[in-house]
């Protein structure tokens, strides 16, 4: 039986909404794992969930970025295992270094709580091979930090090599470059995402009564079926 | 022989040039400039933290801050700089 592996930090409130979208929803087996946890077996991917972890002192992310939990989650995407951070989680995946970038402060300076839009531009992820290309799809966001950014010589290098992986597609909601909502490594494994799938996975909790942010955890279901 | 003593180490973490600041820009146009001050031309928000650092001289506690600052990631290099200068406090 395949196990994901959900990071806990003093802070996160998203942990419980992706445990129960992967155990009841998704039919993944998933447990929580305490951030303090410095040696990480038996999981076959890793999801690192919103919230504000450490009240997000200093910056979004940075404080988490650096606990035991996370040099294992380092480890395991070096070997390959799917990593997913939500909100909170991508902003400590891009603050530990697995991914490229920085989450700035909205240029609303507001934080921004609302649904909106995104759009597949990359559907060989662990996390979207389920999407079709240019698909579109109803997700909230909640963040104040979410304005995703990199200079222009980046910017080149994540189109290069396909690292987008969704934009908002009707929306603006935080000013980030290229519109762009989701990225991953070169490698594809790891995954940053600011809108929120657990929030998106089931008719009753959406406002648009759509639930095609769940195909983000089904895709994550087949790839770890297959492998 | 230089002595020890305790240092106040000012660390200024802003934006880089190519990165807009809604803040800053926001305080010029609707505080300063309706404000009557019209000969500053700009504003720049920024974050400073202040460490005490005991060092020799306000070179070592400069490196000591500057180190800790590379090292932990005090500011995300992609998007800020961070300006550092010491001063003796004793």
């Amino acid at each position: 039986m395949t196990k994901v592996g959900i990071a806990v930090f003093p802070g996160s409130n998203c942990d419980r909404d992706v445990h129960h979208v992967l155990n009841n929803v998704v039919g993944l087996q998933a447990d929580f794992i305490w951030h303090t946890k410095d040696r990480i077996s038996g999981y076959d991917a890793m999801i690192v969930p919103g919230g504000f972890a450490f009240g997000d002192r200093l910056r979004a992310g940075i404080i988490a970025a650096h606990s035991p939990i996370v040099s294992e989650i380092k480890r395991m995407a070096r070997d390959g295992t799917p990593v997913l951070g939500i909100c909170n989680g991508f902003q400590i995946l891009v603050e530990s270094g697995l991914l490229p970038g920085a989450l700035m402060m909205n240029d609303s300076l507001r934080f921004v709580c609302r649904w909106t839009k995104v759009k597949v531009q990359n559907n060989e992820t662990p996390f979207t091979s389920e999407f079709s290309k240019r698909q579109e799809f109803d997700i909230p966001v909640a963040h104040g930090e979410g304005r995703y950014m990199v200079d222009s010589k980046l910017l080149k290098d994540l189109k290069k090599n396909n690292q987008i992986v969704l934009q908002y597609s009707n929306d603006d909601p935080n000013g980030s470059v290229s519109l762009i909502a989701a990225v991953c490594n070169e490698d594809g494994n790891v995954m940053g995402m600011m809108p929120h799938p657990e929030r998106a996975s089931e008719p009753i909790i959406s406002a648009t009564g759509k639930n095609d942010a769940i195909t983000i955890f089904k895709s994550l279901a087949d790839y770890l079926k297959g492998k | 022989m230089a002595r020890i003593g305790k240092f106040l180490v000012q660390v200024i973490i802003e934006n880089k040039p190519y990165i807009n600041d809604p803040e800053g820009e926001t305080i010029h146009r609707d505080l300063v400039v309706k404000g009557g001050y019209s000969t500053v031309k700009s504003v720049r928000s920024a974050k400073m933290l202040k460490m005490v650092v005991s060092a020799e001289s306000e070179a070592e506690a400069e490196k000591t801050v500057q180190k800790l600052c590379d090292d932990l990631r005090i500011f995300n290099p992609i998007v800020s700089v961070c300006t550092i200068k010491a001063a003796r406090q004793d």
